[in-house]
């Protein structure tokens, strides 16, 4: 047991990480008995009654209807969900509603019997799976359970009680219970109520007694579940003391590993393990060694995969080693892990075979060194599944036909050499045979060469040891050379098999490497959710010649199928809620799991380091296939990396956005220097004057008046860079979407010019239009603005008294708009950046008080427009902006009678 | 026209611009009301009943439009909105609503006066229709129907003709291209801007020395058409 007092970091955190669970999942409860009768469910639901009298709400979601008319009576005054109804072959079965309950989501739900399968038909297998669904909701859950139940005792249980139990519920699930309440009473009191008919209708009874409730079964039971609930109170008291106390030594942590095979008696085993692990608070390794590297579908493998589920449900992690040597393999491993403990099943094998060669327990024994090694008593489980045997039977001739043909094949070319008296000698005889064997093992396997190499044995007596064409031996001699030459070929068949063996192993798991090396190639070589989603799929699609669907995440809410649309998985409607399940829950469900068995193929979640992004769902031919612990870590691999490249993708848009973002930032915080002193200024000059009028009390009358000026000149200008900024950010925010309508464009010109009338007072402005001019399609508050600009723009960079001419024509498909002056012209570097914003050229006749920001709009209002604007200086001197926008074919022709 | 000085309403949150408009509303001699909510203008409205009123349309209780809408259900006198520019569709919706021209913010005292002064004598002037109209160089005879420009007649299309005449009687008011469209065109479709556009086109090439730069029909971009008054 752990003397681990001091409350370390790691155990702190784990302290926190489960309080912090605590707070958003609901809390088990368990009723925890030994036996039908015990009286679990009076229990939970007079204990319910009273939280319900305490304002707690409280809900029913399933009582067994079988229940006492003393237990019934309880439910009164509790509100009941009512069960789901499924027919399953003609019955109705009545089951518990999940989804009922998670919509009502009261904050206690009684549901009884925690270890019942579902019917057919329902979301999950089990009911413990609704129950942690319900958890994971945050509501509390009050269940009860007995102790045949727990899938770590079902084998132990057996065996005491021969009647072996079905229905279980994984090891963790009891473990996640955040209370045990057990509920205890003497078997004999038990006995009475039996026969009280208090537990089963009377004609039971009588059957009831005679197997399970033997006085002797109950007590066994009785001590079992104690000691449950004495672990369970232990590790609560542990882990209290753990975060209360403060100094003992750190003590080692303990590690088991236990040896999985195909022999069914390996079940026993790793239950052993399993409980020795739980006493031991250790975590626990099932290692299998995978020496034949025979195909995936041969009956040891997958004997051993199903040994590996168990072990995974028990909450192992299960590896699988490939090596030469079981035994050195092993312990590598084990070392390299840290195990402190490993429990191997003893080896059934004949006395002498034990004798002469040794098994691998002695060796593991011998070689563990500092590991402690548990040999654990194997019984054959019973749940071994018929159908592994019967395929173990059908097995192959074809390679033993053409062993023994290869074999005789051999014998008429060492006949023929004999009679062409060519390297005739008998050992060169013997060494073609072995030779022969030696090619049979390797192409054919073990069987096919151990029947070749006894065939060779008697070819070569037969027709090569005198007497000729007799089985007969003149010579005793040549029995020793039979002898040895068996031998030779049964070591050379048996290594040489191991070898192919080992090199086909190798070559699958190259295969599986390689595809996966291809896949990360593939995918890191594009971008794009929708690309990655579809090279990915077809490429496991390959792998398995199997079918893919890859389902993304579109919002927080919703999946999208992105690849697969014709496959079957598509077309099953039942797959679609599954996928939703699945990116929901990021677990593993689908055909060939405990979860959601409907669905016609497997689905993973494509898990990334802060959000699932979607589910991959895949079918092949073999669903067994798509379950066994290699091909399934091949595929959460797949899947895996497929979500790497999904995040990487999202981040990289991430970043983009977030470069664009901070573009955006960067020109408004210019905007916002280059505006603060363009305000201020203005400002300053009206409050200044606005105070001497106020304050100074003899100013006379002219400076009274230019004081005034200055106020009303100062705020126009304020109020026209006020009006730029808007409109600059409204077209940047893109708010400002142009109206369009179709225009005159004499008009636009005119009521621009109306609008700078007071700037343009000083300049003689001439606007030369030509006559055939279409009707434009424009925003005309807009294109208003631009002449605004570019008339104010030239009054202000030119003298007083300059000329500014207006002219338009079409030009081609376009209609060009000129704007010129003819002042002192524009500084040429500036030519290419004067439309940029915040970009002044130079001071302007009035000191320099643009806002930089006109020429940027109309260049803006211009390109939404679909047209261009540019700078020249004119050759007669003075600058020259010209507009071209684009004549649209359809523009109407109205004729004025 | 009522006896004494015309009473103005002036309905405006903004104390700033209230306190500038009695200053400038009382040297002009006009006598001021002010309201500083929707509520109390409606109120003021009905208890002494103005001769005019400036309405902003960006209140603190409700919107400037109700106003509009609830002052004009029996309302007559002249309203006169103060908005903010780049509300286009803010000013159309008012001058549908009845309201009879609309000052943009920030405006000059000058403007303002201008437009009050119209707005008023158009109030007065119902039922004294003149039949001839001068304004500048331009004279129209509405009973012989000729137009006559710097003293030589002008040729107009029937169209014309009853476009000008119905900026005419309207003279110093913003008229929207819908209304304009309705009183010349009658129910058409009256999205069809374009075709008042063109014959204001036309009709300015008639009558403006300077089409470009026009100086009786002016071009309130966005909302409509206003001709010049004086």
């Amino acid at each position: 047991m752990s003397t681990d007092d001091r409350p370390s970091p790691d155990a702190l955190l784990a302290r926190i990480k489960a309080e912090e669970t605590s707070q958003v999942r609901g809390a088990l409860r368990i009723f925890f008995g030994y036996a039908a009768g015990v009286g679990k469910t009076y229990a939970m639901l007079e204990s319910a009654q009273k939280e319900a009298h305490q304002g707690r709400d409280v809900v029913i979601g399933y009582v067994e209807p079988h229940a006492r008319p003393e237990t019934l009576a309880l439910l009164a005054g509790l509100e009941s969900l009512s069960p789901r109804e499924i027919s399953y072959r003609g019955v109705t079965l009545r089951e518990f509603d999940v989804q009922a309950a998670l919509a009502r989501h009261p904050d206690l739900i009684v549901v009884d019997e925690l270890a019942h399968s579902n019917a057919v038909g329902s979301t999950h297998e089990k009911r413990w799976q609704d129950v942690e669904e319900l958890l994971a909701a945050g509501i509390d859950v009050w269940s009860t359970l007995n102790v045949q139940h727990i899938e770590s005792l079902n084998d132990i249980i057996g065996q005491i009680t021969g009647v072996t139990v079905r229905e279980t519920i994984p090891d963790h699930v009891f473990d996640m219970a955040t209370d045990l309440e057990l509920v205890d009473i003497t078997p004999e009191e038990l006995l009475t109520r039996l026969k009280a008919g208090k537990i089963y209708l009377p004609e039971q009874v009588q059957r009831a007694i005679q197997s399970f409730f033997q006085k002797a079964n109950l007590t066994a039971l009785r001590e079992l579940s104690l000691r449950q609930a004495a672990r369970r109170i232990h590790t609560d008291v542990e882990s209290i003391r753990r975060e209360k106390a403060v100094t003992h030594p750190w003590a080692t942590a303990e590690r088991l590993l236990v040896c999985v095979g195909p022999s069914p008696t390996t079940g026993r085993v790793i239950r052993t393990a399993k409980r020795m692990a739980a006493a031991l608070e250790a975590p626990w390794l099932a290692v299998s060694i995978d020496l034949t590297g025979e195909s995936s579908n041969s009956p040891a493998k997958q004997q051993i995969a199903q040994h590996f589920r168990l072990a995974e449900r028990l909450g192992a992690e299960t590896v699988t080693l490939a090596g030469q040597n079981i035994t050195e393999t092993l312990l590598e491993f084990a070392r390299a892990r840290n195990v402190t403990k490993i429990l191997i099943g003893k080896t059934h094998q004949p006395r002498w075979r034990r004798l002469i060669f040794g098994t691998v327990v002695d060796e593991v024994l011998e070689q563990s060194g500092e590991i402690d090694v548990y040999v654990i008593h194997g019984q054959e489980d019973q749940k071994e599944s018929p159908a592994i045997k019967r395929k173990r039977t059908t097995g192959n001739y074809v390679p033993y036909v053409k062993s023994v043909a290869f074999i005789m094949a051999t014998a008429c070319l060492a006949y023929a050499l004999r009679y062409l008296r060519f390297a005739d000698a008998e050992a060169n005889t013997v060494m073609l045979f072995l030779a022969s064997v030696a090619w049979t093992a390797f192409r054919y396997g073990r069987g096919p060469a151990v029947l070749g190499s006894m065939l060779a044995v008697l070819a070569f007596d037969f027709f090569f040891v005198p007497p000729f064409y007799n089985f007969a031996i003149s010579d005793a001699q040549y029995s020793v050379t039979f002898a040895v030459m068996l031998t030779i070929g049964l070591v050379i068949s048996t290594l040489t098999s191991r070898l192919r063996a080992q090199v086909e192993s190798t070559r699958q798991r190259e295969r599986q490497t390689s595809a996966l090396y291809e896949l990360g190639k593939q995918l890191s070589s594009l971008c794009g959710r929708a690309f990655l989603a579809s090279a990915a799929g077809e490429k496991i699609a390959e792998m398995l010649a199997g079918e893919v669907a890859v389902y993304l995440r579109r919002s927080t809410e919703s999946l999208e199928l992105v690849f697969g649309r014709d496959s079957t998985i598509a077309r099953h409607a039942v797959n679609e809620s599954v996928a939703h399940w699945v990116a929901e829950h990021d677990q593993i469900a689908g055909a060939g799991t405990n979860t959601l068995p409907s669905a016609t193929a497997l689905f993973l979640p494509l898990v990334g380091s802060q959000q699932t992004h979607g589910v991959i769902a895949i079918s092949a031919p073999d669903p067994e296939r798509l379950v066994e612990p290699t091909q399934r870590r091949l595929l959460e691999a797949c899947a895996n990396q497929l979500a790497l490249a999904l995040e990487r993708d999202q981040l990289a848009i991430d970043a983009a956005d977030a470069r664009v973002q901070a573009e955006t930032e960067q020109i408004r915080s210019s905007l916002l220097s280059s505006v603060s002193h363009d305000l201020k200024t203005p400002l300053a000059a009206i409050s200044g004057a606005s105070s001497s009028l106020l304050e100074v009390t003899t100013l006379d009358d002219v400076t009274r008046r230019q004081l005034l000026e200055t106020v009303v000149e100062e705020a126009t200008r304020l109020n026209r860079l006020l009006e730029n900024i808007l409109q600059m950010s409204k077209l940047d925010a893109g708010a400002a979407s142009p109206n369009k309508q179709w225009h005159v464009l004499e008009e636009i010109i005119g009521s621009a010019l109306h609008r700078t009338a007071r700037e343009l007072a000083g300049h003689a402005v001439e606007v030369r239009l030509a006559s055939d001019l279409p009707l434009m399609y424009l925003d005309g508050l807009l294109m208003e603005q631009v002449f605004v600009n570019l008339t104010e723009n030239a009054a202000r960079h030119t003298p007083t008294g300059s000329r500014i001419q207006i002219t338009a024509a079409v030009d081609g498909e376009t209609l060009r708009i000129a704007v010129a002056d003819n002042g002192h012209g524009l500084p040429p570097e500036s030519v290419e950046r004067i439309f940029d914003k915040f970009y002044r050229a130079t001071p302007s006749a009035d000191g320099g008080r643009g806002s930089g920001l006109g020429l940027a709009i109309c260049r803006a209002i211009v390109k939404a427009h679909g047209g261009d604007i540019t700078a020249a200086n004119r050759q007669s001197g003075g600058a020259e902006f010209i507009i071209r926008l684009p004549i649209l074919k359809d523009s109407p022709h109205i004729v004025v009678e | 026209m009522k006896q004494g000085e015309p009473s103005i309403l002036v309905i405006e949150d903004e104390l700033p611009i209230r306190r500038f408009l009695r200053a400038l509303l009382a040297n002009e001699g006009y006598h001021f009301v002010e309201a500083s909510s929707g509520e109390e203008g409606l109120r003021l409205a009905t208890s002494q009943p103005p001769d005019l009123v400036i309405l902003d349309l960006g209140l603190p209780d409700m919107d400037g439009q109700d106003v509009l809408q609830r002052l004009r259900e029996w309302l007559t006198a002249p309203i006169i909105i103060l908005s903010a520019r780049d509300q286009e569709t803010q000013k159309i919706k008012a001058l549908d609503n009845g309201a009879d021209d609309y000052v943009t913010k920030p405006f000059g005292t000058g403007e303002l006066m201008a437009r009050m002064r119209t707005a008023l004598r158009h109030a007065n002037r119902v039922g004294t229709e003149a039949t001839t109209i001068s304004i500048g160089d331009l004279k129209v005879d509405l009973a012989a129907r000729t137009v006559l420009v710097k003293s030589e007649q002008v040729h107009l299309t029937p169209l014309e003709y009853k476009l000008l005449v119905t900026m005419l009687k309207h003279a110093g008011n913003v008229l929207t291209h819908r209304f304009l469209l309705r009183e010349v065109w009658g129910p058409l479709d009256s999205q069809e801007y374009h075709y008042l556009r063109v014959f204001v086109a036309s009709l300015r090439r008639k009558l403006e020395s300077d089409p470009a730069r026009p100086r009786y029909i002016l071009t309130e971009q966005g909302v409509g058409y206003r001709f010049a008054s004086e």
